[in-house]
């Protein structure tokens, strides 16, 4: 019992900061003409950030389904890349004697701020303190993104439009602080954004538009990855 | 947006997300040894999210001055080292004030 109560309390910090930020997700979910129930939907069964916004880019500009589905495929994968890792380091972390069926629902909780606490935690990691750490943010996460994009109607469209900064607000709070520590993330930084700029404002690779993010975040992570390999410490 | 291409849209991310997060913490009992998919995979978060913060932010409000200060905002909050709350609010918080200004 003490287990779930200390997981709890770790999760509880980012269940709040987590409501904060998907009410900005729910308006722009919404401001893209994706209907309430669906943002609410996406934050349910998705939990994470950077690839429900770039799921929620591909949806407004439509197209034939197929396609559609493909691109979401595509780009959800690439984004969410990064689950696989930590899924990986968090697979050795969690007790040894979990069984299967824990393991699958402790995976649905991976996100970067669950991965992050759940690895600084002390030893082994039981399935009630992951249940607990994992909650909360999805109660934040999922009624956030509802109060947002229910309350967009209502609210100015002056508020409204600022909120459309905060997700990237957040992207930012990731990026920064290890592009001070480590010239390797700077250089990833930077050249993912002169290739951005490149991409959305160069004419001949207007027809690349859609993939763009897809294409630069691989070319450039392996460009960083050749150059800089990580030391085997840095891996987590 | 239809129904149910609204369901199709969400089934293709909610499914594709989960498997990811799935299959390392079912299959891989031992740590990928390989180097560069390790490197790769480090490097992957930061790239991603520059592509799609740049310049995406710059139109993200209804004024671009009004975001352009809002970045500027966000990272000095993120250089020293505030929260995520912090800077996303911090960056919200700059734009608004820039467009009720009338910027």
């Amino acid at each position: 019992m003490n287990e779930i109560k200390e997981g709890i309390k770790a999760g509880i910090p980012i269940a709040l900061g987590y409501f904060a930020v998907s009410i900005a997700f729910g308006v722009s979910a919404v401001g893209s003409n994706v209907p309430w129930w669906g943002a609410t939907l996406i934050s349910l069964t998705n939990l994470t950030s950077a690839g429900q916004k770039a799921g929620v880019d591909v949806m407004a500009k439509g197209g034939e389904l197929f396609s559609v589905v493909t691109l979401l495929v595509v780009t959800t994968l690439i984004i969410n890349m990064r689950y696989f890792l930590m899924g990986v380091s968090l697979s050795q972390k969690v007790e040894t004697k979990m069984p299967m069926w824990q393991r699958l629902l402790v995976a649905f909780g991976i996100t970067d701020e669950i991965y992050a606490v759940s690895m600084g935690r002390k030893g082994e990691v039981t399935s009630l303190y992951m249940a607990g750490l994992i909650i909360p943010p999805i109660f934040g996460w999922t009624g956030g993104t509802l109060i947002g994009s229910v309350a967009t109607n209502f609210m100015p469209e002056i508020v409204a439009s600022a909120l459309g900064i905060a997700l990237y607000g957040m992207f930012i709070a990731v990026i920064v602080p290890p592009s001070k520590q480590n010239k390797s993330v700077l250089f990833t930084v930077i050249l993912a954004i002169i290739l951005s700029v490149v991409f959305t404002y160069a004419p001949f690779l207007k027809f690349l538009t859609d993939w763009s993010i897809i294409i630069i975040t691989v070319l450039v992570s392996a460009i960083a990855a050749t150059l800089f390999p990580v030391k085997e410490e840095q891996d987590e | 947006m239809s129904n149910s291409y609204v369901f199709m849209a969400i089934a293709a991310m909610a499914i594709t997300t989960y498997v990811i997060r799935m299959l390392p913490m079912a299959i891989f009992r031992k740590k990928i040894e390989n180097r560069w998919i390790k490197s790769f995979l480090y490097y992957v978060p930061y790239a991603v999210l520059s592509a799609m913060t740049f310049p995406a932010v710059f139109t993200s409000t209804g004024s671009e001055m009004g975001a352009s200060i809002g970045c500027v905002m966000a990272i000095m909050l993120a250089y020293f080292n505030k929260g995520l709350l912090t800077v996303a609010i911090g960056a919200a918080l700059m734009a608004f004030l820039v467009q009720f200004a009338g910027l």
